[in-house]
Formats: C-alpha cells, structure tokens, sequence
C-alpha cells in the first residue's frame, strides 16, 4: 500500500478549496430561494440571504395569476417543446447513429464528418437565417419554429453511434434476420432494447438543451401565448422597468428551476456517461 | 453459441452459406442505411445545412429597392460588398473586439478554475466526492436566460449580498455599471460553465491507469508534482477539447447580455456580442449585411477552433 497520508494541512486546504467553489455555486441559487419567499416589497429589506416576511403563497398566486395565468402556458410550452425535441430527436438520432454503426456503404464515413463537423458551427450563428427561412414557409410564431430545429441532434448521432458499435453485437442483428425479422423489426426489437442508456442520455441532454434555449425561441415567437418559460421571464424582467413587481420574474425563475432540479437530481448518473462520451472527440 | 432457441421454420440455406458475418454484412444494402438515416437527414439538412447555405448566398447579394414606397425590389451579386461593410460596421468589429477579449480573459479563468477542482476532486484527501461533483455541475443544468435574471438581481447595487462583505474588504463596485458588465457576464459564463468542464477534465482524470500514478507516488511523487508532471499532461486531450467548446461558446455569446439588455440595466448595451448585432441588423431591414456578418463570425470561431484542434493534434504527433 502506498498510502502516505497527506498532512492535515494539506487535507483541510483541498476540502476547503471545494468547499468554496460550493458556496459560489450555490449562493445565487439559495438568495433566489430566500428572495422568493419575501413577501411583496420586503425585497430590499433584512438579510439578502435570510427568510423574513415570509410570504411564499402570495408571490405564488400572484406568479401563477398575472397576465390571465400566462405563466402556466410558459411552463406547459417548455415542457411540450422540450419532451417532444427531446422525444423525437433521441429517435432519429439513434436511427442515424445505429445505420452509421452497423451498415457499411460509400460515403459513410463523410456523412458522419458532416455531421461531427457542425458541431464545430453552433446553431446560434445560424438562428437568423434559419428564422428567415421559416418566416418564408409562414412557419415563425408556430410551435413548429421552435420544434423542427429541435429534433435535430448531431451530438445525439455521435453518441448512438458509438453507442451501437459497442454494445450490439452484429451476431445479435443476423440472428433476427435469421428468424425473418426486417430491418426496421430488427432495430426497434433487438437494438434498440440494447441502446437503452445511450437513449435516456441523448433525450436527457436534448431535452435540458432545448429547455434552457433562449436564442431560439425569443427570435421564433412572438405571440406570448406559445413562449417557453425562459423567454417568458426574461419579458416579465424587461418589465420591472415599467413598474411590473420584482417578486415576478424572481418567484417565476424559482419555480421555473424546480422541475429541472428534479430531473438534474434523478438522473444523476446519466449526465455522466453523456460527458465522458463527449471526451472522446 | 446460437441466441435462438428454436430453429428457424424454414430456409436454413442462408445458414449453410456460413461465411464470415463480413460477407452477410454486404447484403444489407446501402438501401436500408438509407432508410435509417433519411428522417434524421433531411431535417439536418433543412434546420442545419440549409441556414448556413443562405446566409454564405445573402451574404453575397444586395436588394435594390427602386424608388422610396417599397416598389419593385431587384437582387444583384454584390461581391464582396456586404463583406466590406461588415468590416466597416463600427457596432460588429466593436463587439468581435468584446467577446475576444472575454474570451482571452473569462476563457482561462474558467478552465484554470475547472482544471483546478477536478485535481482537488482526484486527490487522494477530497472527501464528500459525489456531492461536489453534482453541485459544481448543477448550473449547467439550469437555464442561462434564468440564471442571467437571476444575477440581473443579485447584482443590483442595495440587493447584492456580495456588496457588504466587498465593501468591508474596501472594494464599492456597482457590478451593473458599464464598465463592470463584462466583467459581471464573465462571471455568469464562469457560473453556469465551470463544473461543466471539470466534469469532462475530471472524467479524464478518473480514466488515468491506476499502475502510472502508484509509480509515480512510488518514486516519491505525489501532491503538486503528481499533478503537475503526470496528471496534467496525461489529461491534455480533455483540456484541447474544454478550450474549444469554449471558444466556440464565447463567439456565439448572446443569452446573457440579451437579458441584461432586455432588463434595461442602464450600462448594458444591445449590441454587446456579434450575435446581438446581426439580429439588430437584420431586423433594420438589411439582412444580406447581417448575413455577411453571420457568416463572418462563422468562419472566425471555425478557423480558430479547427486550427486549434490540428495543431494540437500535430503537436501530439510530434511528440
């Protein structure tokens, strides 16, 4: 065994280190909560990281009544936006990643260079003249604005097809085409089954990605009534201006962060697998 | 060795044919890699390709409006026009300016401070392990337009609890004033990205061969040194790869001074980052300027990134 303890000193100085790093982390987080809870015009008053004049249910109803409760069609628009990206992108995703795997065919190769090299130009850049493009079609201020560019994941092809060379084994495929299963048999019965971690990882990135987007959507929609929850916040912010209460944007961001936090917490261990993956490029 | 368990009813020849799996692999066709990869492709293609390819065309074309009432328009090639007038637009030269240097400073900060948590998340006296991890990487998660309002408050002058303890130490700063915003946005990006990288430096760390480092701590090795002589360079792939993600994050840059802009902080400015302005461009009727500007910044994150990743990769080559 070579275990040298390190000195005391040493010890404490690494977990202090830590422990600082988590107090950054976590500081903002914990003034949003306590923020939150302030009852209307106690913002500015006592410790900015203590509860006082508590008052949670006030700035909830409040949150979920103004504007005609738009703020629960802002939840409901990220959640319909994010689980059907997330949803159909993994699919396509997977299809495209396990035919890169397990088909050999000219021109796989440069496909799949394509498809790695665009993640090289961020989609950002482009936003504008996919918004343009989309406006022509009459498509801007629909859902579909917001939800065609989302089922495109190249990050999800990369994955899968790492994914499927690793973990379903060609025997598996021939013995289906044995028993007279067809291609497409073939995948959703025996290599999709097969895929299933890789699936809960591409959905589980899709899905934060497109729920934290802002870019996007704010160019896309303009009627208030489809927004997603971030775009939605951003307004009641620009509207702190015109006199629209603080406790708004702040009560909303808290409880916009809670479904996320949930699912962050849950699914712990598949962020891992998604990152370590993404390493290997 | 057989998966099946019952036979196959009919035709065994197909079986008899044995052969490698090589030879079978030949026989599904490009046709039924086509039909997988189709939906997948043509939505890459129209949301991805497409965009690009009308902005590289916008970029070189210009509309004529023939007299003032929005008569007929004409579209000519213009060249390089549009190009020229990119690299004269005071507003989007100004901004390339911003984001490099938020780039040159925000970028090594964040990976120094990442590649720092994850050697003190691998030495051998961190505890609570799991927990740091999940608590460092927990921004990423979160939405940047929220954490970006969230620090729209917490950064205000009488709301901040950063303020007091600053003040006590004799720093008065007002983060919100013009001339600390991009310090206040360097800070959101190192918020929100941070354990993020350490996660992917720290995943390297973890696949280290367990036989180099007891070597090294052998031979006498450990703490700083191990770190600095045989974790670092071990790890160098994950800190090429952190460093262009970050590059490419910096240049598109937008969600967090759009929200400062948008919450009318009195020193944000709308035309903070490049992206900011091609949107206002556009939306000021000149969309083959924006285009041209677009493509730009494009090619610049493009080369930049590209470049750095070949000449790291020769760069390994040569050693």
């Amino acid at each position: 065994m070579t275990s040298t303890r390190s000195p005391l000193t040493g010890r404490l100085a690494v977990n202090a280190l830590l422990g600082l790093m988590a107090l950054y982390t976590l500081i903002p987080l914990w003034w949003l909560l306590v923020s939150a809870t302030k009852g209307q015009g106690y913002l500015y008053k006592g410790s900015p990281l203590w509860f006082s004049h508590f008052d949670l249910g006030g700035n909830l109803s409040s949150v979920f009544s103004f504007q005609g409760g738009v703020f629960s069609s802002w939840l409901a628009n990220s959640a319909l936006y994010s689980l059907v990206g997330a949803a159909v992108s993994t699919l396509l995703s997977v299809m495209a990643g396990f035919a890169l795997a397990k088909y050999r065919f000219r021109g796989r190769e440069a496909i799949f260079n394509v498809i790695l090299a665009s993640v090289l130009i961020p989609a950002p850049m482009f936003a504008l003249p996919l918004f343009l493009m989309l406006a022509k079609l009459q498509l801007t201020d629909t859902y579909w604005a917001v939800l065609l560019p989302s089922f495109v994941s190249p990050f999800g092809v990369y994955l899968s097809r790492i994914y499927a060379s690793a973990s379903v084994p060609d025997e598996l495929l021939e013995a289906a085409r044995i028993d007279g299963a067809g291609e497409y048999r073939t995948f959703f019965r025996i290599a999709l089954p097969v895929m299933g971690p890789a699936l809960v990882t591409i959905f589980l990135f899709q899905f934060v990605s497109v729920w934290n987007n802002y870019l996007l959507p704010s160019l896309m929609i303009n009627d208030s009534s489809k927004l997603p929850v971030t775009v939605g916040l951003v307004q009641w912010r620009s509207e702190f201006a015109n006199g629209v209460s603080p406790m708004l944007p702040i009560t909303g961001a808290f409880v916009s962060l809670i479904p996320l936090l949930i699912a962050f917490i849950a699914l712990q261990r598949f962020w891992r697998s998604g990152l370590t993956a993404g390493a290997v490029k | 060795m057989s998966t099946q368990t019952a036979p196959p009813p009919a035709p065994a020849p197909a079986r008899v044919v044995a052969g490698s799996s090589r030879r079978r692999h030949h026989r599904r066709t490009a046709l039924s890699a086509a039909g997988f990869l189709v939906p997948f492709g043509v939505l890459f293609t129209a949301m991805m390709l497409a965009p690009i390819g009308y902005a590289i065309y916008q970029s070189f074309y210009k509309v004529h409006r023939q007299g003032l009432f929005g008569g007929a328009q004409t579209t000519e090639f213009a060249g390089l026009d549009n190009f020229t007038a990119a690299l004269h637009d005071g507003d989007f030269t100004a901004s390339l300016g911003r984001v490099a240097l938020l780039g040159v400073v925000q970028v090594p900060v964040m990976l120094g401070l990442a590649l720092a948590l994850a050697l003190l998340l691998d030495a051998r006296s961190a505890r609570l392990r799991k927990t740091f991890r999940m608590v460092f990487f927990l921004p990423y998660a979160l939405p940047g337009a929220i954490a970006a309002v969230m620090w729209s408050f917490l950064l205000v002058k009488d709301l901040s609890p950063f303020t007091g303890p600053l003040g006590a130490i004799g720093i008065h700063t007002d983060f919100l004033s013009a001339g600390w915003i991009p310090v206040s946005i360097g800070n959101m990006i190192t918020w929100g990205w941070t354990g993020y990288n350490m996660l992917i430096i720290y995943s390297a760390l973890q696949s280290l061969p367990a036989e180099v480092i007891e070597a090294a701590a052998l031979d006498n090795c450990t703490g700083w040194r191990l770190a600095w002589h045989i974790k670092i360079p071990m790890v160098r792939s994950s800190l090429v790869l952190t460093t262009v993600f970050s590059i490419i994050g910096t240049a598109q840059l937008y969600t967090e001074p759009a929200v400062l802009a948008a919450a009318r902080i009195p020193g944000a400015s709308n035309k903070f980052s490049p992206i900011m302005n091609t949107t206002l461009t556009a939306s000021q009727a000149d969309q083959n300027l924006a285009a041209a500007e677009s493509v730009l910044l494009a090619l610049v994150t493009l080369v930049l990134s590209f470049g750095l990743l070949k000449f790291t990769q020769r760069k390994t080559a040569d050693a």
